[in-house]
């Protein structure tokens, strides 16, 4: 097995064997993008010489001494890019300053390897919406990565990365974790800063890691979680030890499955792959529950009003002025918001602008904001109630393995449905984890991955780890 | 003819957003679509619910009021799109008496 196709776990031991070194995983992992993501496309930019000097410094006692980790293109790193995959800024910025993840990942001694790519503001569930590049999915290339975090999942899947940064807003790090067969970890709303990354919906934002194992994402969270003064929403408690809890197995745990989510929508062939791994963890010793979550079905329409009213006010900061995109030659003031904004936003950007500051604005605000707020409420008391009765729950993670490149283009509640398994988790502030279930045949004959969702309590990710590591082992 | 619920032109505009004419039939179409699936939030009985603005239990976190260095000005200049006296330039904001 080449270097680039192994984990952190397992790099660590060797790194601190003294069998490889720190530049050695970044020669490989250079060499598998030079020979793969011209057609997988999962970088946005990529810094090898930075690389190298950090690979060369990196003090291997440390967490993540010497491991290389990709970045979705949102989040903060001094020096480099942040594109958001927007034009806007493609045309424009270079960060002047660290998000807190990624001091926290240099202080535990990672190593930046490139920018993933993403669908524009991380708004779009296959990163199609990405002004800049096409992301294809490693398991077949005729295939969406999933998104919005598509390229840190196909670069993970297709061993370009031995680990990757994603943020989740309503799906972003699980659904491409499902499609391209990797683990995907939604953080508990609070678990991680914010600071840095830039804003999608801030009620729902989390960062969280993208790795090839269960382990691996509870070594990356430990390492980007944890308290900063700069996002007052991030939560003063302790970080539990993740490595604890995670191999005490499923035996005694309740494990609940909400009837809301194995409905219709739901194609065979997934359903099938999720129950079989529900059944491996029945014969593991947990006991499954049927339970309910009775406002499942107003998910969606909630999501789609609380995320592009908070998109329409963070996205106002696009103006022009102070980076990235600026009109030629504007007539005067409004003229240069206005044309720097046509013309650095994509399609989907200005749909969500326009929708959120509709349900904002004077006389819509009581029927849509505020109402969708007390429904938000009325989802997170279902989920409260279900733990009550249960540990952890489980459910699909996508409706569907990956689609086509180009499908339903030009339908986007039709692409909001898809979202319906994956907004509730972030509407309640739960975390939440994508891991791999089995594959489905296409009708091409390529094995498409279905991912199992895991959802826990809010701060309980120790649990959600433990499940996710059981369900890993039994697959 | 489906129902109209927003007037695309209008709020495109309170968002500073100019959109071609093209963007504003097809957005119309979409946001109605998008709009309608969310009129079944009407029907649930939302009374003496109280709202949920953030998820997580944080209300009025305080620190220390001391102070602590921002980004040094070149650092933030060096992203303007015009820049001049080391300070951003932007075109006339005040009209002509």
């Amino acid at each position: 097995m080449s270097l680039s196709q192994s984990t952190i776990s397992a790099l660590r031991k060797r790194l601190q064997a003294g069998e490889i070194s720190a530049v050695d995983i970044v020669e490989d992992l250079a060499a598998a993008i030079a020979a793969k993501d011209g057609e997988i496309g999962a970088y946005l930019s990529l810094d090898l010489e930075s690389a190298r000097a950090m690979a060369t410094a990196a003090d291997l006692s440390l967490p993540l001494g010497g491991i290389p980790i990709a970045i979705k293109d949102n989040i903060n790193v001094t020096g480099q890019p942040c594109t958001c995959g927007s034009r806007f800024l493609a045309s424009g910025y270079t960060a002047p300053y660290d998000a807190a993840v990624t001091e926290r990942l240099r202080a535990a001694g990672a190593v930046f390897l490139g920018r993933t790519n993403m669908d524009e503001f991380a708004m779009g569930s296959a990163t199609e919406n990405s002004a800049l590049q096409t992301t294809r999915n490693p398991h077949d290339l005729s295939r969406i990565p999933g998104g919005s975090s598509g390229g840190s999942a196909a670069a993970v899947a297709a061993n370009l990365a031995i680990a990757a940064l994603g943020s989740d807003t309503g799906g972003s790090i699980r659904q491409p974790a499902s499609h391209c067969g990797v683990v995907g970890l939604k953080p508990s709303y609070g678990r991680v800063s914010r600071y840095g990354l830039v804003a999608f919906a801030s009620s729902l934002d989390q960062i969280g890691p993208m790795t090839k194992t269960v382990e691996d994402a509870a070594i990356l969270l430990q390492a980007i979680a944890g308290n900063d003064f700069r996002d007052s929403t991030c939560l003063n408690v302790p970080t539990p030890d993740y490595s604890e809890e995670l191999d005490k197995g499923v035996a005694g745990m309740r494990l609940g499955i909400p009837r809301e989510y194995f409905g219709e929508g739901i194609d065979s062939a997934v359903r099938t792959q999720v129950n079989a791994s529900i059944k491996r963890l029945e014969s593991a010793g947990a006991e499954i529950v049927e339970i309910s979550l009775p406002h499942t079905e107003h998910a969606v329409a909630t999501y789609y009003i609380i995320a592009p009213a908070e998109a329409s006010s963070n996205l106002s900061r696009f103006d022009g002025i102070r980076y990235g995109k600026r009109a030629d030659s504007p007539a005067d003031l409004a003229d240069l918001y206005q044309r720097s904004r046509e013309e650095g936003f994509g399609p989907e950007v200005k749909r969500r602008i326009i929708l959120g500051t509709y349900v904002l604005s004077s006389g819509y605000y009581d029927a849509y904001y505020s109402r969708a707020q007390k429904v938000r409420t009325l989802i997170r008391r279902d989920f409260e109630d279900a733990f009550t009765k249960v540990d952890a729950i489980l459910t699909p993670v996508a409706p569907a393995p990956a689609r086509k490149i180009g499908e339903f283009a030009d339908d986007p509640l039709h692409e909001y449905l898809s979202d319906i398994c994956t907004l509730a988790p972030n509407l309640a502030g739960l975390c939440a984890i994508s891991v791999p279930a089995g594959t489905v045949s296409s009708s091409e004959g390529t094995e498409l991955p279905v991912g199992l969702q895991i959802l826990a309590p809010h701060m309980a990710e120790a649990t959600l780890l433990r499940v996710a590591k059981a369900a890993e082992i039994t697959l | 003819m489906a129902t109209e619920h927003i007037n695309v032109s209008y709020v495109a505009d309170l968002a500073r957003l100019k959109l071609s004419e093209e963007e504003r039939e097809v957005f119309q179409r979409q946001l109605d679509a998008i709009l309608g699936h969310a009129e079944s939030l009407a029907a649930l009985d939302v009374t003496g619910i109280e709202p949920t603005s953030y998820p997580a239990p944080v209300y009025d976190v305080m620190r220390e009021d001391e102070p602590r260095p921002s980004l040094p000005q070149e650092a933030v200049l060096a992203n303007a799109p015009d820049k001049a006296q080391e300070q951003i330039r932007v075109p006339k904001v005040i009209a002509e008496a």
